[in-house]
C-alpha cells in the first residue's frame, strides 16, 4: 500500500500539478480575501446577500471568514484533481503499468485515494495560510480589530473551520473520484461534477423546496459551513459519508472486475 | 518448478458473440526466445493480457513462471511487460515515469538511470515523455519492462517506431537476456527479425493457434524450393517440362525456374537437363523464410 501511495505521490508532485492548483488556491484566497475586506460595509461585499461589517470582522470568528469563504472553490478544485487523476489512468493507458506492477487493484484504487487525501491536506493548508495572512494585512486598513482572533476562542473556531473545510473538501475529492472511475474519461468526469454541483443541484434546490438536505453535493459543501439552520451538520455529515460510500462500493466492485482492454 | 516460462491449456476470451481467442493451448520453455506472430487481430494482445491477469479469461486455465494466471500476484514481479506500445503520463520525463513504476513495484531507484543509460536515452531522461520521439517511447516502454531484472519478458511489438539501429539493439538485447537466462515472449509483425531471434514460435490465426514449437521444425517441416537458370533463355520452356514431367510443381519467376521437390532431387534434376542438352547457369535449394509460411499458413486459402 505503501508503495503505491508514493507513487501516487510522484505523480501529484508534478510542477505543473502542484504548483499550478498552489497557484490558484492562492489567488482565490488572495482575491475572495481582499474582495472582502476592500469593500466592507458597503452592503455588497459578501456572499449571499449577508451583510459583514468590520465589527462582525473584529469578532474571534473574523480570522476565518475568508478562508471559509473560499472553502466552496476549494471543493470544486478538489473534484477536478481526484477525477483527472483517476480517469486519466484509463486514458493515457497507464492503468495497465500500474496493474502489471501492482496486480491488488483494491491497493491500487486505496492507495491513489490516500496519496489524494493528503494533496487535499497540503491544498487547504496553503489556502487557510494565505487567507489568514492576507486577513492579518488588510484588517488594519479595514479598521477590523485583530485583538480577538489569536484568543482560545478564535484559534478554536479556526481549528473547527479547518477541520470542517478539510472534510468538504475531500468529499468533493471523492466525488470526482468516483466519476473519474465511472466515467473514466477526465473531461467526462469533471464535466458532469462541475455541472452537477454547480448547475442541477442549485436548480434543483431552488425548484423543490427541501430538496437541498437529499442532495450530495449541497450536503458535502454544508459540512464546509459548518452545517446551517436549514441543515444540520450531522445530517449532512451522515448523508455525505452514505453517498460516498454507496458510490465507492460501486465503482470499486467495477474497478476490481472490469478488464483491462485498452 | 515447472520448467515453462508459459502455458496455456484452453485458453478462450470471448466478447459477445466474437472469440477473440479460442481454445488456445501452447508452451514456451524457460530460458528461451519465443516469437508470438499473427495477423492483426488474430488475438496476441488478448492472450497477453490474459497471461498478465489485465482481463480474466472466458474458460481455459494458464500459468506463468509455474503460478496459474488467476494469481498474478505472485508471478507479476519476476515479470517485465510491455503491452500495447508504451503508455506513460506525458508531463512526466522519461526518469519520473519510470520512478513511478519502480516506487509501485518496490525496486531500486538506483535501476532508473542504469536502464536509461541501456536503453539509449540517458541524456534524454529528464525530458518529458510527450517531447518523446516514437522510437524513444519505445525504448522507455523496454527500460520500464526491465525494471523488475525479469525472469520473463514479455513484449509486445518491441521494435514498432525503431530505426534499423534501433531494432538491431533490441535484437541483441533480447539475445543478451535469452542468454543470461531470462525468457523473453515476443509478438512483432518483423518475421524476419523474428526468424533471426526465436527459438520458439506461437502462431495465431483468428484466435486460433496454428502452431506452436521450434522455429527450425516449422521451417524444416516447409517444402523447399529448387531455383535453377538455364544458361540460355530458349532452353527455360524445356526446362519446365522435365520438371513438371517428373510430377513436380514448376513456375518461372523473374527468369529462373522455381520447382517445389524435396531438396534431393535437384542432383536428379540437374542430371535430365544435363542428358537434354541444357547448362544450368544456377542450381540452388531454398527454404521458404518464415514470412513466407507464415503466409502459407496464415491466409485463408493457405490454412485451409
Amino acid at each position: 500500500m505503501l508503495r503505491v501511495i508514493y507513487a501516487e505521490a510522484r505523480k501529484l508532485r508534478r510542477p505543473t500539478l502542484a504548483l499550478s492548483t498552489t497557484a490558484i488556491v492562492a489567488g482565490l484566497s488572495v482575491l475572495f480575501t481582499s474582495l472582502v475586506y476592500l469593500r466592507i460595509n458597503s452592503g455588497h461585499n459578501t456572499r449571499r446577500g449577508e451583510f459583514v461589517s468590520a465589527a462582525q470582522l473584529s469578532q474571534a470568528t473574523g480570522i476565518g471568514y475568508g478562508f471559509k469563504l473560499v472553502a466552496a472553490f476549494l471543493g470544486l478544485v478538489a473534484l477536478c484533481i481526484f477525477a483527472s487523476q483517476t480517469a486519466q489512468e484509463y486514458t493515457y493507458g497507464t492503468l495497465r503499468n500500474l496493474l502489471v506492477r501492482q496486480p491488488a487493484r483494491m491497493k491500487i484504487l486505496a492507495g491513489k485515494c490516500i496519496a489524494m487525501v493528503v494533496f487535499a491536506i497540503f491544498m487547504v493548508t496553503v489556502t487557510a495560510i494565505i487567507t489568514i495572512a492576507a486577513s492579518y494585512l488588510l484588517a488594519p486598513g479595514a479598521k477590523v480589530s485583530t485583538n480577538l482572533w489569536a484568543t482560545s476562542a478564535g484559534l478554536s473556531y479556526l481549528g473547527h473551520t479547518f477541520f470542517n473545510v478539510l472534510l468538504s473538501t475531500i468529499g468533493f475529492g471523492l466525488f470526482g473520484m468516483i466519476l473519474g472511475l465511472l466515467f473514466r474519461s477526465p473531461i467526462t468526469a469533471i464535466s458532469v461534477g462541475v455541472l452537477w454541483n454547480l448547475i442541477l443541484e442549485n436548480i434543483l434546490s431552488a425548484a423543490l423546496s427541501g430538496s437541498a438536505k437529499w442532495l450530495p453535493g449541497q450536503n458535502i459543501s454544508n459540512i464546509g459551513e459548518g452545517g446551517t439552520i436549514d441543515l444540520s451538520y450531522t445530517r449532512s455529515l451522515l448523508m455525505s459519508a452514505l453517498y460516498l460510500a454507496i458510490g465507492f462500493a460501486i465503482v470499486a466492485s467495477l474497478f476490481k472486475k472490469r478488464d483491462v482492454a485498452n | 518448478m515447472s520448467n515453462l516460462a508459459i502455458s496455456v491449456t484452453n485458453l478462450t476470451k470471448v466478447y459477445g458473440e466474437r472469440a477473440a481467442v479460442s481454445s488456445a493451448n501452447f508452451e514456451v520453455p524457460l530460458g528461451t526466445i519465443c516469437g508470438f506472430v499473427g495477423p492483426n487481430g488474430a488475438g496476441k494482445t488478448t492472450t497477453i493480457r490474459m497471461l498478465l491477469g489485465l482481463i480474466a479469461p472466458t474458460s481455459g486455465t494458464g500459468t506463468v513462471l509455474g503460478h496459474s494466471i488467476n494469481e498474478p500476484e505472485k508471478f507479476l514481479p519476476y515479470v517485465g511487460a510491455m503491452i500495447e506500445g508504451p503508455a506513460f503520463y506525458p508531463a512526466l520525463s522519461g526518469a519520473e515515469n519510470l520512478r513511478v513504476l519502480a516506487s509501485l513495484g518496490g525496486f531500486p531507484q538506483e535501476r532508473v538511470m542504469e536502464l536509461l543509460e541501456l536503453v539509449g536515452l540517458g541524456d534524454r531522461a529528464k525530458s518529458k515523455f510527450k517531447t518523446y520521439s516514437l522510437g524513444m517511447k519505445q525504448r522507455l516502454g523496454i527500460a520500464a519492462a526491465l525494471l523488475p531484472n525479469p525472469r520473463l519478458l514479455i513484449l509486445d511489438e518491441p521494435t514498432n517506431g525503431l530505426d534499423p539501429s534501433g531494432i538491431h539493439e533490441v535484437r541483441e538485447l533480447m539475445k543478451r537476456l535469452a542468454a543470461q537466462g531470462t525468457s523473453v515472449f515476443v509478438s512483432s509483425h518483423l518475421l524476419s527479425e523474428i526468424e533471426m531471434i526465436a527459438e520458439y514460435l506461437v502462431m495465431l490465426r483468428n484466435g486460433k493457434v496454428i502452431f506452436s514449437g521450434k522455429t527450425e521444425s516449422l521451417l524444416e517441416a516447409q517444402q523447399p524450393i529448387i531455383i535453377a537458370k538455364p544458361e540460355y533463355a530458349v532452353d527455360m520452356p524445356k526446362l519446365v517440362a522435365i520438371a513438371q514431367q517428373s510430377g513436380h510443381t514448376a513456375s518461372i519467376v523473374d527468369d529462373e525456374l522455381h520447382v517445389l521437390s524435396p531438396a534431393e532431387w535437384s542432383a536428379t534434376f540437374n542430371r535430365l537437363a544435363f542428358e537434354a542438352g541444357i547448362t544450368l547457369a544456377n542450381l540452388a535449394t531454398v527454404r521458404p523464410s518464415l514470412e513466407e509460411t507464415f503466409f502459407e499458413l496464415t491466409t485463408e486459402s493457405g490454412a485451409n
